[in-house]
């Protein structure tokens, strides 16, 4: 489904989320209204650092089809300097070298592929950050 | 509102059942519970299924109408609800509204699942999960359940053997239930050395794949009396529902289920008890560190506590200091055929409460007289909690 990926490419591909101007909370991926705000909503874009910490993560050995080739492989959650916490895989370490409090940068990278003819998903993935 | 009891159960054994399709399944439990009510087709007056995804494990959508068509029920009302994993006691919950508001007398409450006809039941059961921004950078179900207890374990200092002893308790539990998908008992060593799923989750922290149906009777707790006799009538005294984020990330902290807490709480104060009263509870173990969390959601004990009174298997059917829990073997041992799920841990409760023949090996001892559950759809995005009684 080309049109499924493509419609989330300000996010997917440039990080770029939202921010509340009326109760200053950010929100990745961005939505329609702000649950603290509701119908008093006021958002305006806002690009994220892609900057951040492992706030958790786990090795996944059973894979879904997509990801197969990819196992085992390390998902986390990613909290960002701006306080908003993403899904994301660990990459360019070994699974074992990942621990909480990990600092990590965002990179971009190819996702998965539906099938040989498929469409090709790219976003985030995280890296860690060189001392 | 009217009180509501439940005067039937009934359920299908949970297991890969590949002799058995989805529409035999529902209408083996619902049939079992019609007759264990001792009521009859004609006195029901609707009907509701919980059923998460019969569209991605078997093709097949509008399930109610195939339901009622073949458990020979039309032309009453039959309804579909679906909470992923959750679905079965939100349909519980609709009939027991329906029976309260006066709507109806007697309504069938089914929930069922038929996982094993999919090769592929990890992408489906990652449906619970936010498809777009968790299954869509890879993280499967197991894996979100995986970085709760990592995170768990960061917060609390829990063990690995602390958590493993929760699979071999279930194990223990099961071994006493002939409807059980596993019967059997298993080591701490042979949970701690099975296969790494998404660590630091292990196979034998893992709930299966199963199919399975089950069915309970409700009705209005005047009415029950024409069918039950009076000391076999449980009555269902809360009957909650809370919400909470779709998707793990969005939640400030994910070593607690906020619905949970929010959903038990609302409902010890319908039934106007607190969590000490409580004799038997059936918790929503889809992997064993849910089980820990969700004691401590219910009160039962504080957080970070729970990895402890597990390891000293303090929650064990003979155990008397805190709930027995899980005395089916959970959905780690039972089985979890999500949609059915909800209604089989209701039926288990009941069944303890009623202190039922198909129970007599595993009987927890009716103290206070209160059983709790707790369903959970997703990794907490829906939970709902149902406070039964043998007491008006």
């Amino acid at each position: 489904m080309v049109v499924r990926s493509w419609r989330h490419i300000k996010e997917r591909y440039n990080l770029i989320g939202v921010r509340c101007k009326n109760c200053g909370t950010v929100y990745f991926p961005s939505r329609e209204i702000c649950p603290k705000c509701r119908r008093k909503t006021d958002f305006e874009d806002i690009k994220l650092s892609g900057r951040g910490k492992v706030y958790t993560y786990s090795v996944v050995h059973v894979a879904p089809k997509d990801f197969e080739k990819q196992a085992p492989y390390v998902i986390a959650i990613i909290e960002l300097e701006e306080g908003v916490k993403i899904t994301g895989q660990v990459v360019d370490c070994k699974p074992d070298e990942v621990y909480i409090g990990m600092p990590v940068e965002v990179v971009f990278r190819r996702i998965k592929e539906d099938g040989d003819d498929g469409v090709i998903t790219y976003g985030y993935k995280f890296r860690p950050v060189e001392n | 509102m009217r009180d509501v009891a439940i005067i039937g159960y009934g359920q299908t054994k949970f297991g890969e059942l590949w002799e058995r399709s989805f529409r035999s399944l529902i209408v083996e439990a619902g049939v079992k519970a019609v007759e264990a009510a001792g009521i009859d087709g004609k006195d029901i007056d609707e009907m509701y299924v919980g059923n998460m995804s019969a569209g991605l494990f078997v093709g097949q959508e509008h399930i109610a109408s195939l339901i009622a068509e073949h458990a020979g029920l039309n032309p009453i009302p039959s309804t579909r609800v679906e909470a992923a994993c959750a679905s079965g006691s939100l349909a519980l919950r609709q009939a027991v509204l329906n029976v309260a508001s006066g709507a109806s007398d007697v309504v069938l409450v089914g929930g069922v699942e038929k996982m094993t006809d999919v090769v592929d039941a990890t992408s489906a059961i990652s449906s619970a999960s936010d498809q777009e921004w968790e299954a869509l950078f890879g993280a499967t179900f197991p894996s979100l359940y995986a970085m709760m207890a990592q995170r768990y374990m960061y917060e609390y200092g829990l063990t690995l053997e602390e958590l493993s002893m929760w699979s071999v308790i279930m194990h223990e539990n099961a071994s006493k239930n002939r409807y059980a998908q596993f019967p059997f008992k298993i080591t701490l060593d042979q949970v701690l050395n099975s296969s790494p799923v998404a660590e630091p989750l292990r196979l034998l922290h893992c709930s299966p794949v199963s199919d399975g149906a089950a069915a309970l009777i409700v009705c209005d707790a005047e009415k029950a009396k024409e069918f039950v006799n009076e000391d076999e009538i449980i009555y269902i005294r809360a009957s909650v529902q809370a919400s909470d984020t779709i998707a793990l990330h969005s939640r400030e902290s994910i070593t607690q289920l906020k619905g949970a807490r929010v959903a038990s709480e609302k409902a010890y104060k319908m039934a106007n008890i607190s969590p000490d009263k409580i004799d038997v509870a059936e918790v929503h173990d889809c992997f064993a560190i849910n089980g820990l969390i969700l004691m401590e959601e219910l009160g039962f004990c504080k957080k970070g506590e729970a990895g402890k009174i597990v390891y000293n298997k303090e929650i064990a059917i003979d155990c008397d200091k805190y709930p027995a829990i899980n005395p089916s073997g959970g959905l780690k041992a039972a089985g979890h055929a999500l949609g059915a799920t909800g209604i089989r841990q209701v039926g288990e409760v009941y069944w303890q409460l009623k202190q039922d023949k198909e129970v007599k090996d595993r009987q927890v001892e009716i103290k206070n007289g209160y059983g709790i559950t707790v369903n959970v759809g997703g990794t907490g995005g829906t939970v709902c909690v149902h406070i039964l009684s043998n007491k008006k």
